[in-house]
């Protein structure tokens, strides 16, 4: 399978996710620039951090206008595997695909730092080899990464299951301190309705080998290719 | 005739605008005057540091590119090069704190990338008033997240730094950024206009009024009425910055240009007169092919702005297409002001006229050189002949080591640090709060270990010793991580060159500097003078700040300072001798800043370094933490909080407890190691000379210190967290 | 920012007045504020575009309301 990465003026977390893709994970991997059209024969695309733009309007407002968005959006309507990281979870929600908003920390400062995430759905080409309620340690840097969706909006996604990710404590409880920036319900990661489109704000990208400190976000990875793999099977 | 003397306003002397007359031939007009002024600031010409620094080493085997160039360049093998510089952003910090560190930050990265080299990570070196008062948080807060908001936007990680409190930066903060890159080392890029006939090109942010004089301010001492300077601060552009970085790469490795200068102090100015000096050659432009922001600028206004995110690049006509390609990838223009001529002379037009004419070399490098008076100040000896041991000792250990855990100076600054982005480029292999940074390189396999170091008040009781203290401190850092030292990049800040006794401490700090850096074999590549580091005649502490770069060839090797096996045995390595004079003890739990420094015998401190880093390249030791700020005490916590284990110490061999735990002293290493490998690292120091002593093991959740047969402190880790941690979000929030 | 989204610059912003003294604040909300200059035959087309922009870029509708005023420039 090959992945794709979107790069958009300003991301720059680009590069981390194409040499984990690379040579970590061993698969051939592409960067899809912002003024492209198409997003060639790629079979999973991941949107990776950064200040797209700046973030100067809000994060990822101006980005989800890019001519690759359009294609982006029609690679996510035929079920194509999308994973938003960071930026790229903003870009998707100002992009319409997928629900609520991120806006600023409720203690209104970057953060860098390890967290722990729960994985909340593991039905998903994403988590599929993840088990359910599995901890993962994943770090976050983010100062938009305040998730909100109105309540009635937050009741449709948890009885459709779009919650993907809490942040916990170690033990995979969901506590106040566990949330690193006020998120409405400790919500980290998200899907859209049909899960083949998933934002996530912690960076899984940096959590894929032991000399960084965690080589837990391999798994999002795993998931993917071995969901591929399955499909190519059958 | 008050008219005439309009030289005087700009900053400059009467005899130095007669020097001025004399070598252009005549009187120059406002535009060309205030460039001379600019270029001819301390901030620009180095006229009272000169004499001084010629007296660091600058040479060496692996160095490629020393002093005077956008940054300095050293050999990692392999084809490969460092890349590295620090530079201050003082006064521009002390006004408007954001903006002042982001367009500090700004800088100094393209200080970097302009050289060819992809910039890997940022450090910086801070100082401020005391955190009590709240003008004194808000200058610490702004800066911190002016750091952040420009070096997190762009994707360069900030992976160290260190911070201080003293009343002596109230005033007048100290912000010196540090970056690094790497590059193959044929694709260096120098600043040079060479090539008659090449095109003088301008890239990035269209130019304002902003930062106009920004490098006379700087040369000058805060006032009052400094907060009404807040125009002159320039505003960064971190998202422009790094498209100007991308594709200045891009160009640069396609081989599309032949010299790369970024804006930095004095704008198009210092530019076009550099490049054109350094090369021998001269540039004609015409000042109406630059992007304007605002309307009606004159012809001295686009000169010397300070406007951020710009470049100027040296194209061959030839070559134009290609790198507007490059460029417009990523939505940028290109503006062509002009072209490099064979006579050396820099000519500007505006509307048709021409309005500056003048010799380049003149401009960037014929400004005097001064050597100042010089004056032993009255407080040196009577503070050195201050004794420590007069005063009571404490009463209770347990509250001492807390007392310093908590002291702002020594606390974590993690509170700091997590609104960095430290991680980005997934090369971070030891972020903050080590010894050094360490950072791996994935072209070449190896790693490098990053520092940035200084003592304003070690400097201020002893500045040649201080001076010393610095580069043997930044390069142990190094060391403590199992790293190489390669070289250094010094940021001198101190306060009026003018005054005999500052003075006096800048040249005793620079011989001390530069004997450290010839003992343990550093060259200083490159670096920054601050001067007029003062409010209303009082100066900050003399604090020369050295960023060190070292190598690792296998990132596999390297060291940290926690603690990570119960039952390994901890060893202490290097001297004994320490002294409470100048220590954070003394400042910290008494209120004194006085006595004199512990000696430093530089041919021992390189042999314990060279030691340490066997030992760690033999994966002989589980630790290594240097002895620092708080001594053995401090430093014991440090690696037991690190690693979330407890020690048991007994220090048998000291005679007197206080000296032996918060004493504080150069070329001291305390190390972990496993009871396996304790003969072999006995014997190995026996070999090379150098004391070592066994003091304790690693074990339980509480250190505990014995002397004499009796505890006299044991502190719970949760304690000790509690203490380290939680200052500065109870200060700040 | 939406009366129902908690608005952490305003949170702040309050506290901080409130600590200066100025008891009487009772709410702040900290929103932006954009100054743009477009061209239109007349004020009922300005205000549609306006309307159009503030939907499509200028706002965030799941947590951001938006209003805006026209003033004429004689050209």
């Amino acid at each position: 399978m090959k992945f794709g990465v979107i790069v958009f003026p300003g991301s720059n977390c680009d590069l981390d996710s194409y040499f984990l893709v690379r040579d970590i994970l061993r698969q051939p991997v592409e960067y899809i620039y912002y003024y492209e059209e198409s997003i060639k024969q790629c079979d999973a695309i991941i949107l990776p951090g950064g200040f797209t733009y700046g973030d100067y309007l809000r994060s990822g407002a101006i980005a989800r206008f890019s001519p690759v968005m359009s294609a982006v959006a029609d690679f996510a309507d035929r079920g194509g595997a999308v994973l938003g990281i960071c930026n790229g979870f903003q870009v998707l929600t100002e992009a319409g695909l997928l629900p609520g908003a991120l806006y600023r920390n409720d203690h209104l400062q970057f953060r860098c730092e390890q967290v722990y995430v729960r994985v909340e759905n593991n039905s998903l080409p994403f988590t599929r080899s993840a088990s359910l309620g599995k901890v993962l340690e994943i770090p976050v840097a983010h100062g938009d990464g305040n998730y909100y969706a109105p309540p009635e909006l937050l009741r449709e996604m948890k009885a459709n299951n779009q919650v993907v990710f809490r942040y916990t404590d170690r033990d995979g409880n969901v506590t106040e301190g566990a949330n690193p920036n006020g998120s409405v319900e400790n919500i980290a990661g998200v899907c859209n309705r049909e899960g083949n489109v998933v934002g996530m704000m912690p960076h899984p990208e940096r959590a894929g080998e032991k000399i960084l400190g965690s080589k837990h976000g391999l798994i999002i990875f795993k998931s993917i290719i071995s969901y591929f793999l399955n499909r190519e099977v059958v | 005739m008050a008219e005439q003397q309009v030289w005087r306003k700009l900053g400059l002397t009467d005899r130095e605008y007669d020097m001025i007359v004399e070598q252009v031939g005549r009187e120059p007009n406002e535009a060309e005057l205030n460039m001379y002024s600019v270029m001819w600031s301390e901030h620009c010409c180095y006229k009272h540091s000169l004499s001084s620094l010629k007296l660091f080493p600058t040479t060496g085997k692996r160095v490629i590119q020393g002093p005077g160039e956008n940054a300095g360049v050293v050999d990692i093998g392999g084809g490969w090069s460092a890349v590295f510089k620090i530079e201050s952003h003082n006064h521009p910090s002390a006004v408007e704190p954001y903006q002042g560190a982001a367009t500090g930050v700004g800088g100094i990265l393209r200080d970097i990338f302009t050289m060819g080299a992809q910039p890997v990570a940022f450090l910086n070196s801070l100082r401020f008033g005391n955190p009590d008062s709240a003008r004194n948080r808000y200058l610490f807060d702004g800066v911190v997240a002016g750091i952040g908001g420009y070096g997190n936007c762009v994707g360069i990680p900030t992976v160290g730094g260190e911070i201080y409190f003293e009343p002596c930066y109230g005033g007048n903060p100290l912000v010196n950024a540090m970056c690094v890159g790497v590059m193959p080392t044929e694709r260096l890029v120098l600043g040079k206009a060479t090539g008659e006939g090449n095109l003088v090109v301008l890239v990035g942010a269209r130019t304002g009024r902003d930062g106009i004089h920004g490098v006379t301010f700087a040369s000058e001492e805060l006032s009052e009425k400094s907060e009404e300077r807040r125009p002159a601060v320039q505003v960064g552009d971190p998202f422009l910055g790094k498209l100007l970085m991308d594709a200045t790469l891009e160009a640069i490795e396609k081989k599309l240009v032949c010299g790369v200068q970024d804006f930095g102090g004095a704008g198009l100015t210092c530019a076009l007169t550099e490049t054109a000096s350094r090369a021998g050659t001269g540039i004609e432009i015409d000042l109406d092919l630059v992007p304007l922001r605002e309307e009606g600028m004159h012809p001295y206004e686009i000169l010397t702005s300070e406007s951020q995110e710009r470049m100027l690049l040296i194209i061959e006509p030839e070559k134009l297409a290609a790198v507007e390609e490059v460029f417009r990838r990523w939505e940028l223009q290109l503006a062509v002001l002009g072209k490099v001529t064979g006579d050396g002379r820099v000519v500007a037009r505006h509307h048709g006229a021409v309005v500056v004419d003048l010799p380049a070399a003149s401009v960037a490098g014929g400004a005097p050189v001064y050597n100042p008076e010089s004056r032993e100040p009255e407080y040196f000896s009577r503070l050195a002949g201050f004794d420590p041991l007069t005063l009571p000792p404490p009463e209770d250990y347990n509250k001492t080591l807390l007392d310093l855990l908590s002291a702002p100076d020594i606390a974590s600054k993690e509170w700091v640090w997590r609104r960095y982005d430290y991680m980005v480029r997934t090369c971070t292999v030891q972020g903050p709060g080590g010894d050094a940074a360490v950072i791996r390189l994935r072209e070449t396999g190896q790693a490098l270990a990053l520092t940035v170091d200084g003592n304003g008040r070690h400097t201020y009781l002893d500045p040649y010793r201080g001076g010393m203290m610095a580069v043997a401190e930044a390069t142990r850092n190094l060391s403590c991580t199992g790293a190489e030292p390669i070289g250094v990049t010094d940021c001198l800040n101190f306060g009026s060159p003018e005054n005999p006794e500052i003075y006096w401490q800048f040249r005793q700090a620079v011989e001390g500097m530069a004997a450290a850096c010839r003992a343990l074999d550093v060259p200083v590549v490159g670096g920054n003078v601050s001067f007029y580091n003062e409010v209303e005649g009082e100066a900050i502490y003399p604090t020369p700040v050295v960023g060190a770069v070292g190598l690792i060839e296998s990132p596999q090797q390297q060291c940290g300072l926690a603690l990570r096996r119960e039952k390994d045995l901890l060893l202490l390595l290097g001297p004994r001798e320490t002294s409470l004079g100048g220590s954070q003890y003394l400042k910290s739990c008494c209120g004194k800043v006085a006595g004199s420094l512990a000696e430093l015998d530089l041919v021992m401190e390189h042999r314990v370094q060279a030691l340490l880093r066997s030992l760690i390249g033999r994966g002989l030791i589980a630790s290594a933490h240097d002895l620092s700020d708080g001594g053995l005490a401090v430093a014991l916590a440090e690696c037991c909080l690190g690693g979330g284990l407890g020690a048991e110490v007994n220090l048998a061999q000291a005679d007197s407890p206080l000296p032996a735990m918060f004493g504080e002293g150069p070329s001291r290493i305390l190390m972990s190691v496993g009871p396996e490998n304790q003969a072999a690292v006995v014997e190995a120091a026996g070999e090379a000379g150098v004391k070592i002593c066994e003091i304790g093991a690693v074990t339980g959740d509480a250190l505990i210190i014995c002397h004499g047969g009796d505890i006299i402190l044991k502190l719970k880790l949760s304690a000790m967290k509690k203490a380290y941690e939680e200052v500065f979000s109870c200060i700040m929030e | 920012m939406k009366k129902a989204v908690l608005d952490p610059q305003g949170v702040a912003v309050e506290n901080s007045l409130k600590a200066l003294g100025y008891d009487q604040v009772r709410s702040v909300r900290v929103g932006k504020y954009i100054e743009l200059t477009l061209e239109a035959p007349g004020r009922e087309e300005a205000a549609a575009r306006v309307e159009e922009m503030s939907r499509r870029l200028l706002s965030n509708p799941v947590i951001e309301d938006f209003s805006y005023t026209l003033q004429e420039d004689a050209v």
